[in-house]
């Protein structure tokens, strides 16, 4: 775990069953998401992922990438996404999501282009601090991102601990024995487990998968928050009753961004929805504290 | 300072699968325990012929792929050239491309691993059909995805495909192509990958595919290196091929890498003093500029590594066409194998140190030397082949007395791109076309 004080960790201790929510920034404009993050916190998010859109989102399912692409045909830019950091006071902390081009690149001066192809191009070394130290400034709390296994990630690592950010790391369902030890021994902020194999993309259960993967971290003291593919207060309830600390949800919130006829309508139905995803979490924390006497079988892992 | 780059270099060197900056595995984390694996098998089955695996391979590249390919002397374009040309004839690798080189090394490898499914990508339908061949004839199910531009400007290879009893997704998502392709299989992957091998179509991806790949391609240069001895009694003066993700070029340039003035490569390989130097030119596609739009996020070209810059596409650290923002470009070019926005990460590497000369040649040039191979020498090329075509007559005097093209497929899965682009154009090396249209 992380030498400083973690804002994540915290936030998932205290508000415990913890809910943790997603959605893409400039999806489907920067003003837009101002006010959806602010239902999302209003309606109880404990923590709030804001993804910064990369075009070639290989980890998300369709849902999240149609959000991707609208962002970016708004026009959605890494500056005007830490603008958009820089003027939201969340209660919840925030974290940022997004590939780890989008963090390489930001920063690097403007390379010379083919049409100056005579002089040898100088090196564009790529540089993770830039990208880190405007995260920082923001007031962002921490990083995830999805094509960054633990091997590759030792320079981002290295930055975000000189500025007191997390970087998450995803346990997946293929994560077992010495890479599950290595990667636990790097979580800061909690271990994001993946609900399911493949891309994220609300389901319509829980995935028998998430059980398997909760059973194998118990061990570990470190906040457990399980997404991809959780899309409702049951669902929620279920999770929490397995053993995690906390929930994500994406793709179920991107949906009613897409689907709703106006920006405040969505705002009402994300409020609303954060409210039946956290009462659903609590549900689930109840039915684990409950009189021992009235408890049904505990489920089997 | 001096100390950051001191650890810098270090944890560089201690990255699995680099060459130079470049490669790694930069992959969702449910993909890192099959890399995994997947390295363990490489090592133990290619590297080290475990059961005998090599020399499986080797017989059925040989029974079933037509291996070894000739080298030809091609005496028209000697006589236009005025020196000796030689042409390696990949299209007559069973299939017609040299991809079935590395396909149907991963689809035994996955045999010998106990996968149960193949899944692909292609951009030209060469990678699929190739996969779609190996998984046949090796009795694997297979399915290919590839994009919608190219499901339609490549259909005999999507027919044939099919017939080779593969499914064949089409991918909808941006401009339909290659990038797009590689995006959808590599989802498939991280949904199923305990019983699939995702058979990565050329030289890029992460660890341990470029590596992999160049090794099942290797063949190329080793059969071009015992063949021009034997009928020039040197080593060739300059190698070309051309570059979409780099496999050909890879496959053909990794046994010259050590030929070279530069002592960094020189030295090594083979310990029997200084040797011969061999130019190796990685050719790649112009399109239609070498102009970037960076507004409209379109490259007019997929000259990655002419125009590119570093970043992290499809699992690996290269060279990319991307905005400054980080985005990745659109490519463009006339020939869909080579219409990609990465490259392989060893050819960045290669291109960075000097040892490799980047090149590119535009769809026009392309084509003509489409039209001037068939004619003189009654082959008809690839339009991927046709860019290390064109580049040989617009740069003769640069590649010295005795030069190699690698002719890295046949292009009758171009015949009708090839005459609507022909049409458009007045071309100074084709034929009339509108007598086909009666
Ligand atoms: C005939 C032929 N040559 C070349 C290529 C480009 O791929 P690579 O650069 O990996 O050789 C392709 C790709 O489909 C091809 O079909």
């Amino acid at each position: 775990m992380s030498e400083y004080d973690s804002d994540i960790e915290a936030a998932i201790r205290e508000d415990h069953p913890a809910l943790i929510t997603y959605i893409t920034a400039g999806d489907p404009s920067l003003e837009d998401t101002k006010a959806y993050v602010e239902a999302l916190d209003r309606g109880g998010s404990d923590l709030i992922e804001l993804g910064l859109p990369f075009s070639e989102p290989i980890a998300e399912g369709q849902t999240i990438q149609a959000a991707i692409n609208r962002a970016l045909a708004a026009g959605t830019t890494p500056e005007g996404f830490f603008e958009l950091v820089d003027d939201l006071e969340t209660e919840a902390p925030l974290l940022v999501m997004t590939y780890y081009n989008m963090i390489l690149q930001y920063g690097v001066s403007e390379a010379p282009r083919a049409s100056d192809s005579d002089a040898a191009s100088p090196r564009n070394e790529p540089d993770v601090r830039p990208f880190v130290e405007r995260a920082a400034e923001a007031g962002l709390s921490g990083i995830i991102v999805p094509d960054l296994p633990a091997e590759e990630a030792e320079p981002l690592r290295a930055a975000c601990d000189d500025h007191g950010l997390d970087l998450v790391f995803i346990i997946a369902p293929t994560t077992e024995g010495e890479r599950l030890e290595t990667i636990m021994s790097h979580v800061s902020g909690f271990a994001y487990v993946q609900a399911r194999l493949g891309t994220t993309g609300a389901r319509a259960n829980v995935s028998g998968a998430t059980h398997d993967s909760l059973a194998r971290l118990s061990e570990y003291d470190v906040p457990k928050a399980v997404g991809f593919g959780v899309s409702e207060g049951d669902h929620a309830a279920e999770i929490i009753e397995a053993g995690a600390d906390g929930v994500i949800v994406g793709s179920a919130l991107v949906e009613i961004i897409a689907d709703a006829d106006t920006p405040e309508a969505a705002v009402d139905r994300l409020e609303a929805k954060a409210r039946e995803l956290k009462r659903g979490a609590r549900r689930g924390a109840d039915s684990i504290t409950v009189d021992p006497e009235d408890t049904p079988e505990p489920e089997q892992p | 300072m001096s100390t950051e780059r001191e650890r810098d270099d270090e944890r560089r060197s201690n990255r699995t699968g680099t060459f130079g900056d470049y490669g790694g595995q930069y992959v969702p984390e449910a993909l890192m325990p099959a890399l995994q694996e997947l390295e363990d098998a490489y090592e133990r089955y290619v590297l080290e012929n475990e059961d005998g695996f090599m020399d499986e391979f080797r017989e059925r590249m040989r029974d079933f792929g037509g291996r070894p390919t000739p080298l030809q002397r091609a005496d028209r374009l000697s006589e236009r050239y005025d020196r000796e040309i030689y042409l390696k004839r990949e299209d007559l690798v069973h299939g017609g491309a040299h991809k079935l080189n590395n396909a149907l090394g991963q689809v035994l490898l996955a045999k010998y691993m106990g996968k149960e499914r193949i899944i692909a990508e292609t951009g030209a339908g060469q990678h699929g059909t190739a996969t779609a061949m190996a998984a046949a004839h090796l009795d694997m199910p297979c399915e290919i995805y590839m994009g919608r531009t190219d499901v339609n400007r490549q259909r005999p290879n999507v027919y044939r495909m099919r017939m080779n009893g593969a499914e064949v997704n089409p991918v909808e998502a941006g401009s339909g192509t290659l990038k797009e392709a590689i995006n959808e299989t590599m989802r498939d992957w991280a949904t199923t990958v305990e019983r699939t091998h995702y058979v990565i179509g050329s030289v890029v991806g992460p660890h341990p595919f470029p590596q992999m790949v160049r090794d099942f391609q290797a063949v190329i240069g080793d059969e071009i290196r015992d063949q021009i001895q034997e009928k020039a009694g040197r080593l060739p003066d300059s190698v070309v091929a051309c570059a979409g993700g780099g496999s050909n070029t890879m496959g053909t340039f990794h046994a010259f890498v050590p030929d070279c003035a530069n002592p960094r490569f020189a030295d090594g390989s083979s310990g029997d003093g200084p040797r011969e130097q061999v130019d190796l030119y990685a050719v790649e596609a112009g399109g239609s500029s070498l102009e970037i739009d960076e507004s409209e996020g379109v490259a007019p070209n997929s000259a990655t590594l002419s125009t590119g810059t570093d970043g992290v596409l499809h699992g690996a650290m290269t060279k990319l066409l991307q905005s400054t923002d980080g985005q990745i470009m659109e490519s463009h070019s006339v020939s869909a194998g080579l219409d990609y926005a990465g490259v392989g990460p060893e050819l960045s590497h290669l291109v960075e140190t000097g040892r490799v000369t980047p090149a590119s040649v535009d769809d026009e040039d392309a084509l003509n030397g489409f039209h001037r191979l068939s004619r003189l020498e009654g082959i008809i090329p690839a339009l991927e082949s046709s860019h290390a075509l064109g580049y040989l007559e617009k740069h003769t005097d640069e590649l010295g007395d005795l030069v190699v093209v690698n002719v890295s497929g046949r292009g009758d899965k171009d015949l009708e791109t090839v005459l609507e682009e022909t049409e458009k154009r007045d071309l100074e090396a084709a034929p009339d076309v509108e007598v086909f249209d009666q």
